[in-house]
């Protein structure tokens, strides 16, 4: 019977889209479990206390040392520097886009600035070595300037494309009435936007931020090409540096299997699942809370 | 009418929305310490109107204006008059309430801070601006609120008190009380009504009664056009235009 041919159909389809809902929380909860097997293989030789504070991080030395902090830092230190970089010019062309452009011009800037997004990093790592890194050395007057500065301007460059584009929607997303409010007791444009439009814009300019730094703290290859690789505890930005992301990059590659080494890796991977998953987690709780404001 | 009492006027007005036209030759005066009611069917122009004495069109690209708005003597588009001048002169409350989403305070002191009073004066310019605003009681002490708290008309009564704050000379008020229950119109009329002996108001209403209970003077528009103005009483009572009967007795509009 044809009735009962689509009632066939129509269970099947329902069976294939839960199956790849739950195969995607499958995937998430295997690779989060892997993690953290191999972590916990990890601190059952070396002490949590020894990885968390140690300022060395020469796994193939005698003796082998694993301390994250040097790693760490220079994840902070790279972001950091992005984050000072990209912030206030994503938030001023967020302004420039929504409050200031005309829609022609926002209609050309918009999908030119969303198409930096799909640069692809090694891309912009090439951009790195072969104009910045120049660059900075004769400025700076070192041999090379494949440094922490170098690393973070690339990622503010990667990081700009989120930020303004979340940034631009929750100021255009601010009710028009607030902004009438402010013009009519002889507010500016400028002052509007300093004083009302970009306070109550707040929570989603946070989220635009926060999804920034997501993206610039798990970025490997950019960092990788551009900030020198030094193992060596970071000394500043005109420095070399070596992300957790690029460490593992490097060393996954020619580690043996199942030794110390191979799970530290894990182990330092773990340290930055739980640092872009607090971010993401941070950014997706201002933008539910930009959304309440907007429906209120 | 004699010269010294209009406050406000516009002649020869048009404008335009892109190539539609809004305003057809709007000619128009507003008395001093008067209220002038705006009537008329939705899309008939009177807010456009309205908005055309504080300059609210400027921030509209597609907008083109012609024809000449004097406050008192001087023209309101005049060149080297800027625009935030206008707007402290001519105070504006919308049609939906719309204090900032900041503190009950802070709602006020914005105006004053934006044109510059210095912050010894302000404390008391807005306990002033409240009591003048019949809402001082209900919120002084509660002044760190936020101000999206207060109900619906405390709220209006708020924006009324932020465009009073500034001593304007003419106050625009664009359907103050179209989303407010009887009883906050009824308080919100009676404030327009005491606030006459200070300011001159111009009020947009849909609401026949409300003209008939608050306005000195009734200015009637139909499609762009002013169709017929004068004295309330005899406008209601008494039309001389046909259109004007017609909406004023509710056969259209």
């Amino acid at each position: 019977m044809k009735l009962r041919a689509r009632e066939r159909i129509d269970n099947s389809v329902k069976l294939l889209v839960k199956t790849t809902g739950f195969l995607v929380i499958a995937i998430l909860g295997g690779i989060f479990f892997m993690l953290l097997w191999n972590t916990a293989a990890f601190f059952l030789k070396i002490k949590p206390m020894d990885f968390m504070t140690g300022t060395q991080w020469n796994p193939s030395g005698d003796p082998a040392t694993y301390g994250i902090l040097p790693l760490l830092v220079s994840t902070c230190l790279v972001t950091l520097g992005a984050m000072v970089i990209a912030i206030p010019l994503g938030i001023g062309t967020a302004s420039f886009l929504s409050e200031y452009a005309g829609k022609r011009l926002k209609n050309i800037l918009k999908p030119i600035i969303e198409m930096l997004a799909a640069v692809p990093s090694v891309a912009i790592g090439f951009l790195g070595i072969v104009i910045l890194g120049p660059g900075i050395a004769q400025i700076t007057g070192q041999p090379n300037g494949l440094n922490a500065l170098n690393g973070a301007i690339l990622l503010a460059v990667m990081a700009l494309p989120t930020i303004i584009t979340v940034a631009e929607d929750a100021l255009h997303g601010v009710p028009h009435m607030y902004k009438e409010a402010s013009y009519a007791v002889g507010a500016s444009k400028w002052k509007t936007l300093i004083y009302v439009t970009i306070p109550a814009a707040a929570p989603g300019i946070l989220a635009a931020v926060m999804l920034g730094v997501g993206r610039a703290i798990g970025e490997t290859m950019t960092v990788l090409m551009a900030t020198g690789n030094a193992s060596a505890f970071p000394k500043g930005f005109f420095h070399s540096v070596r992300t957790i992301t690029a460490t593992i990059a490097i060393e996954m590659g020619e580690v043996p299997y199942q030794t110390t080494h191979y799970y530290s890796l894990f182990a330092i991977a773990a340290v930055l699942f739980l640092i872009t998953l607090a971010v993401n987690l941070l950014g997706e709780h201002y933008v539910n809370k930009f959304r309440k404001f907007h429906s209120a | 009418m004699n010269k010294d009492d209009i406050k406000l006027s516009a002649s020869s007005v048009n404008l335009w929305f892109g190539k539609k036209q809004v305003l057809k030759d709007i000619n128009i005066s507003f008395p001093k310490n008067q209220i002038t009611a705006l009537i008329g069917p939705s899309g008939c122009g009177k807010s456009t109107l309205l908005r055309c004495f504080n300059r609210m069109h400027d921030l509209s690209p597609d907008a083109r204006i012609e024809g000449e708005f004097l406050l008192e003597q001087r023209d309101l588009y005049e060149r080297g008059l800027s625009v935030t001048e206008v707007r402290s002169r001519i105070g504006m409350v919308f049609q939906k309430a719309n204090p900032f989403p900041k503190s009950i305070y802070e709602n006020i002191n914005y105006g004053l801070k934006i044109n510059d009073v210095p912050k010894e004066k302000r404390q008391d310019i807005i306990e002033n601006a409240l009591k003048e605003s019949y809402i001082w009681e209900e919120v002084k002490d509660e002044m760190q609120k936020p101000a999206t708290r207060l109900s619906g008309g405390q709220q209006q009564r708020l924006c009324i008190a932020r465009a009073v704050s500034l001593r304007p000379e003419v106050i625009l008020m664009d359907e103050p009380c179209s989303a407010l229950d009887p009883l906050s119109t009824l308080k919100i009329e009676e404030l327009i009504v005491k606030l006459k002996k200070d300011y001159t108001i111009i009020i947009v209403t849909h609401n026949m009664q409300q003209a008939q209970r608050v306005a000195d003077k009734t200015v009637f528009m139909y499609l762009g056009e002013i169709i017929e103005e004068g004295d309330t009483n005899t406008l209601f009572s008494d039309p001389k235009n046909d259109l004007t009967a017609n909406y004023v007795k509710g056969h259209f509009g």
